[in-house]
């Protein structure tokens, strides 16, 4: 029972294809795959904007939308009817074909992330070989599809964000690569579905996941980090920061377009947290043995969500953060880190079994953290802030 | 075979209008295009791993790069002349001796090489086994080149700071 359940939507997917012609078989199924992951997180994405919405209203001391429907559950449908039946304004000065281009690339380069993305167990698109450096390659697409949109609208408050928003997406994406670059060591394959065999292994009831070694914790952390800013969230979110930008990189986008740069958003985040679950936190597996009945898909989708709680607390308590202060996080602390979080996982390995290997890899990464911190809040000024104008 | 003609289109229109039209951020756009089309005929060829680098690399990083490069260094506006360079006859020249060249040598290549009965299967593990086992040295090589390249450009920038204080 439990294991039909586990694969219920295999299951599902052989039955609707054996009513098929042959012929016909292959692509069937892939169009049913591709259906399935859309709708399930645009569905995903109507969640976490209500989540969003209502938490956020909570922590800011407000209720949050409560009118349409019980509780307001109903709110993400009022939302998308009226995106779909706004006027689509598109200045006169801006360069259509772009214009129109940038957020219909967006939402395509995003959800081709998921197709390597291991969703519970049997439940991979396309099971590749190389699925990290595919999912990799699909978010370094994303960066062109912002300078589009930032440079079609030809306003300088939208060129200023697409620029904030390509350096910064640049600068994370580094740590974010290193970070994961750890548990291929640790595995020694690019497969993200080898990721999560490796990790659903249990010592005494307890789970493998990388996020349990000292430099799977470490890099783990870095991750979370370059993941919030390599989406644009709070308190990494210059490139929109409605008070300087109005919004940045889609100033000039109404209706339905907007509406696709906000679906774009959130699919990423979504599809970051489960590259994240995926690498560090076991993927479909289950926290604990005894758990392994439940449903692999739930356990994913549920760590999923639980990441998005997670972003929009953080939204909810970090203030945003300056151009400067993103840079210098960036380059002088998480890199430097994810690189020496490289070496003590090749220290790891060659240290063999034991206790040792614990303590040797903990006291590195811990001294390094805490030296490093140090140095770096020393030549930190903290005073009244200057400013310097252009001469 | 339709795929690979689909594909040929796409890369030669992309390279084509990269070089024809007049706004710079077109031909940029054009290029990156011509880019994509490039990696998904290594992808139709087997290539997993040069075919997602070229996408990682190329579309990623290179065309942020010179669409960075345009923004920065000239404005972006689309010139009223021609787009065609007085010395356009040269370049043709030089064009087609370098197609040529390399049409030669790839076309040679297949004498040189001992005849393989069936197309050779590369995965991206046996890439990666070949870079840390066999071609190591050359590997480090190349970091160490590219470190220093890193640093030139660093101290380059840092010089041009100091000066404008």
């Amino acid at each position: 029972m439990a294991n039909t359940l586990d694969q219920i939507f295999v299951l599902l997917q052989h039955w609707i294809l054996s009513l098929l012609p042959v012929w016909l078989q292959p692509l069937a199924g892939a169009l049913l795959s591709v259906i399935a992951i859309i709708v399930v997180f645009a569905a995903l994405f109507a969640i976490s904007v209500l989540l969003e919405r209502k938490g956020l209203g909570r922590m800011q001391n407000r209720i949050g939308p409560n009118r349409v429907g019980p509780l307001g559950i109903l709110q993400p449908v009022a939302d998308g009817i009226k995106a779909l039946i706004k006027e689509d304004v598109v200045p006169y000065n801006a360069d259509h074909v772009v214009h129109f281009l940038a957020p219909i690339l967006l939402v395509v380069v995003v959800f081709m992330g998921y197709a390597v993305l291991p969703m519970g167990r049997n439940m991979t698109f396309v099971p590749m070989d190389a699925g990290l450096l595919f999912y990799f390659a699909m978010g370094a697409s994303a960066e062109l599809s912002v300078f589009m949109a930032g440079w079609s609208s030809r306003n300088k408050y939208s060129l200023l964000g697409a620029m904030r928003a390509i350096a910064q997406m640049i600068s994370y994406e580094v740590p974010l690569l290193m970070s994961s670059v750890v548990v291929v060591m640790m595995t020694g394959s690019l497969s993200l579905d080898k990721i999560v065999a490796v990790q659903n292994q249990y010592t005494w009831g307890l789970p493998h996941w990388f996020i349990f070694t000292p430099m799977g914790l470490a890099a783990f952390l870095m991750f979370a980090i370059a993941a919030m800013a390599e989406t644009n969230r709070s308190p990494f979110d210059l490139p929109e920061s409605e008070s300087e930008l109005i919004a940045g990189y889609f100033t000039e986008y109404s209706g339905f377009k907007f509406a696709e740069f906000f679906l774009g958003e959130y699919v990423a985040m979504l599809s970051i947290s489960g590259l994240g679950t995926t690498l560090f936190l076991g993927g479909w597996s289950a926290p604990l043995e005894v758990l392994s009945f439940v449903p692999s898909w739930l356990w994913f989708f549920g760590k999923i969500m639980l990441s998005i709680c997670v972003y929009i607390w953080l939204r909810g308590t970090f203030p945003r953060l300056r151009q400067d202060q993103l840079m210098n996080f960036a380059w002088k602390f998480v890199l430097p880190m994810t690189l020496l979080n490289l070496i003590v996982a090749g220290l790891w390995r060659f240290l063999g079994e034991g206790w040792l290997r614990w303590v040797v890899c903990s006291a590195i990464l811990l001294a390094a953290y805490i030296i490093g911190g140090r140095t770096g809040m020393k030549s930190e000024h903290f005073g009244p802030r200057s400013y310097r104008y252009a001469e | 075979m339709i795929v690979f003609w689909i594909l040929a289109v796409v890369t030669v229109a992309g390279a084509l209008s990269a070089m024809l039209l007049r706004n710079v951020v077109h031909c940029a756009l054009a290029l990156t295009v011509a880019f994509a089309g490039l990696a998904l005929e290594f992808l139709r060829l087997d290539a997993q791993f040069v075919g997602f680098a070229q996408i990682l690399v190329y579309v990623g990083a290179v065309a942020i790069l010179v669409v960075f490069a345009i923004l920065l260094t000239r404005s972006s506006e689309t010139p009223q002349t021609g787009v065609f360079s007085r010395t356009w006859l040269a370049g043709l020249v030089v064009a087609a001796a370098v197609f040529s060249v390399l049409a030669w040598a790839v076309l040679q290549s297949g004498a040189a090489l001992p005849h393989e009965s069936a197309a050779p299967q590369v995965t991206v593990a046996e890439v990666g086994n070949a870079l840390m086992s066999r071609y190591v040295l050359p590997l480090e090589i190349v970091a160490v080149l590219l470190t220093a390249a890193m640093i030139g450009a660093v101290i380059v920038a840092m010089h041009e700071k100091k000066e404008a204080k």
